[in-house]
């Protein structure tokens, strides 16, 4: 097992006991709830006449099923409208703090928790959530769970967890022109496979990771639990520290700020630390990836050729045949030149400030093209109003986006925000399961947001560093 | 606090086979299908996808509020042939269950009536989940997991035996070993796989966990 690691450190300062079933029982230090997830475990407490133990370390804000679009109440979707009531009800009777669309502060759960300055190093954080593993590029141990883990936290601020194995995986060099963090992981996971991470966490360290912005390492550890791992990491550094530093909590308490750092290096991986397994990527080889199936990791670089099933390992070899038929691609040919019906700038993964701007650099002087919908839906209502102010709407909407309120929106289809038919879309987000952006027929390919930019303009997968503009991180 | 949670050592019922890898939580519920606050009636949107033409849930429904949908409507799909319809342990393949951590997934399976999952492997998440509502996920080697899909396929009335405590599978003659994860057997079989009365209890434990943390406040 591991030892000296980020992980090693936070679980043995969370672990209340060992349990009867062989589990530890760790603390939480940062609940996040959701419209979706939530309600029938707050209907669980309520039957078993259970109140919520800690509503101070319990923070709501309202993501999956928010229309982007006309936001006035009832919304039009009775079910949509019907979800929000309850939670309204819930935070309520609990004494939830609840950042709601009149807050100014709403948005998706993983792009708000950073921004108030709550996810912290050294915490550990959960939410009814996969993707709650993007907050572990703060340093803290962040995991998703299911509602009847929700019902254990609301009741007991804890959760019963195994421990995992530790898997370093270390990105050398720098990136190239066009190539972001969501390459990095995209092609992490073409090699471990979607069910490689399966019994690991994983800390992803090497200066490709280090020279990121805290955006980047987001994204990274965001898309993670596409790989089979339940969390992932990096270890806080001055450029965590600063955006730390940057946010309202610890601008109004500047002391708290002084008082933590001390406990935020403490938990660092040692130097000397001991992993279960180590994998080395060279960032410097890497080109922008795009998906071609329907996992995430069925990623190929936009200038190689789509692989022949036959090629890949056994196990995968059915669901990339099944994948081809559904995306109606075939092996030896490149993604670039795919066409393109909707072009989706947006979600946990890719919806932060400087994923709109590198965007917004591709799309500047351009038109969308006359058979594509585009639509930016930034993750948090913090980052529209910022992307607002410096212009980044204007310029967006001079193009022909639709530029819409945060939320959740195209990544999975909940609210009006929904691919129709066979429609193939070019997007930001994690997830390209048939189904997932709300049509059984819908095609989607995953790459970064500089890439969808280009798409939505082309009309087709294009290759971004064959426009100019492009940016490198 | 622990009595009225069943210890859960055997299972026995018909099978079920769900052919293919990686299948995501996204076709085994949805997302449309969770606009709801309760997980009550989500067994009839198990696969939908997989299992319908039409993109929405069909309007009409017989006498006891199931829903009737007609012949052409059906796609070919296990869930949806008669002879697996009182089927209650699932066969499933590699990496069941991964993507988003939606215990509607489970509750969906649960509620259309499955009691038990026997496969390759799983997703953590999912099989957590699982777990939390008493549904054993249950490993076993690739070929025995083909074997017993062929086998259920042709024998969907016959019995399988799932023996949690002692890690075996039971069908047609034979006995396979499988694999439990040592926490999920131990919580299933001692009857202590609800969380929440087994956690409660350390109140205390809790309170100095907590207290030790710089960045947590009192109570």
């Amino acid at each position: 097992m591991s030892s000296g690691t980020l992980y090693d450190a936070v679980w043995d300062r969370h672990k209340v006991t060992t349990l009867p079933n062989g589990q530890d029982q760790l603390f939480v230090g940062l609940h996040l709830i959701h419209e979706v997830t939530s309600p029938q475990a707050f209907g669980m407490l309520r039957e078993r006449d259970i109140d919520v133990a800690r509503p101070d370390l319990t923070l709501a804000t309202v993501d999956h099923i928010l229309p982007t679009a006309d936001q006035s109440r009832p919304y039009g979707d009775d079910a949509a409208e019907e979800m929000m009531t309850e939670l309204e009800a819930n935070v309520r009777d609990a004494g939830i703090e609840f950042l709601d669309p009149t807050s100014g502060d709403q948005g998706i759960v993983h792009v708000v928790g950073p921004e108030q300055g709550l996810t912290q190093p050294g915490k550990t954080i959960v939410c009814g959530d996969s993707h709650t593993s993007t907050h572990g590029a703060f340093g803290a141990i962040a995991l998703g769970i299911g509602t009847s883990q929700i019902r254990d936290v609301l009741a007991t601020q804890t959760i019963a967890m195994d421990k995992q194995q530790v898997r370093k995986i270390e990105v050398t060099g720098d990136l190239g022109e066009g190539v972001e963090a969501k390459d990095v992981i995209l092609e992490i996971i073409r090699r471990l496979g979607t069910d490689g991470g399966v019994g690991y966490v994983y800390e992803y360290a090497g200066e490709a990771i280090e020279s990121l912005g805290m955006e980047g390492r987001m994204s990274i550890c965001n898309m993670t639990i596409e790989g089979g791992a339940r969390a992932g990491y990096v270890n806080p550094d001055e450029t965590t520290y600063e955006w730390l530093e940057q946010t309202d909590y610890f601008q109004e308490n500047p002391d708290e700020f002084d008082r933590l750092k001390p406990y935020w290096e403490s938990i660092r991986s040692d130097g000397d630390a001991e992993y279960d397994d180590v994998v080395t990527i060279d960032g410097s080889s890497l080109e922008p990836v795009v998906t071609w199936g329907t996992t995430p990791g069925q990623g190929v670089g936009i200038t190689d050729p789509i692989p022949e099933p036959e090629t890949l390992p056994e196990e995968k070899q059915d669901t990339a045949r099944r994948a081809q038929e559904h995306m109606r691609v075939g092996p030896g040919d490149t993604m670039d030149g795919y066409e393109i019906d909707v072009a989706f700038l947006g979600s946990c993964t890719n919806a932060r400030l400087p994923d709109l701007r590198r965007a917004s650099k591709i799309v500047e002087g351009r038109e969308v093209h006359d058979d594509v919908r585009a639509l930016v839906v930034p993750g948090s209502q913090r980052v529209q109003h910022a992307a607002e102010e410096e212009g980044l709407k204007d310029v967006f909407e001079a193009a022909g986006f639709d530029w819409r309120n945060a939320g959740c929106s195209m990544c999975l289809g909940m609210n009006e925000d929904q691919l129709e038919g066979d429609e193939a879309c070019a997007s930001s987000s994690n997830r390209n399961f048939i189904g997932r952006q709300g049509s059984k027929d819908g095609r989607t390919i995953l790459m970064n947001p500089q890439m969808v930019a280009a798409a939505a303009i082309e009309g087709e997968v294009t290759d971004v560093r064959e426009l100019s503009e492009v940016v490198t991180v | 606090m622990t009595e009225d949670i069943p210890s859960v050592e055997n299972l026995s019922g018909t099978g079920i086979p769900i052919r293919g890898n990686d299948i995501d939580t996204d076709q085994i519920i949805p997302a449309r299908f969770m606009k709801v606050v309760t997980f009550d009636g989500l067994g009839e949107f198990a696969f939908f996808d997989q299992r319908f033409e039409s993109a929405t849930p069909p309007e009409s429904r017989d006498g006891d509020g199931e829903a009737v949908v007609a012949d052409d409507e059906q796609k070919d799909h296990p869930m949806n042939e008669a002879r697996y319809q009182d089927a209650s342990i699932m066969v499933v393949n590699n990496n069941f269950g991964c993507g988003s951590s939606r215990e509607h997934a489970p509750q969906a399976l649960m509620r259309w009536g499955i009691d038990a999952l026997i496969g390759e492997s799983f997703a953590e998440i999912f099989a957590g989940n699982c777990l939390a509502l008493g549904i054993p996920t249950v490993t076993a080697e690739p070929e025995d997991v083909r074997d017993l899909q062929n086998w259920v396929e042709e024998y969907p009335d016959a019995e399988i035996d799932v023996d949690v405590a002692a890690e075996t599978v039971h069908f047609d003659d034979r006995t396979i070993s499988v694999s439990v994860d040592e926490g999920q057997r131990k919580a299933l079989v001692e009857g202590i796989w609800d969380t929440t009365a087994l956690m409660k209890s350390n109140q205390q434990a809790i309170a100095d966990t907590a207290a030790n943390l710089p960045y947590v406040g009192g109570d």
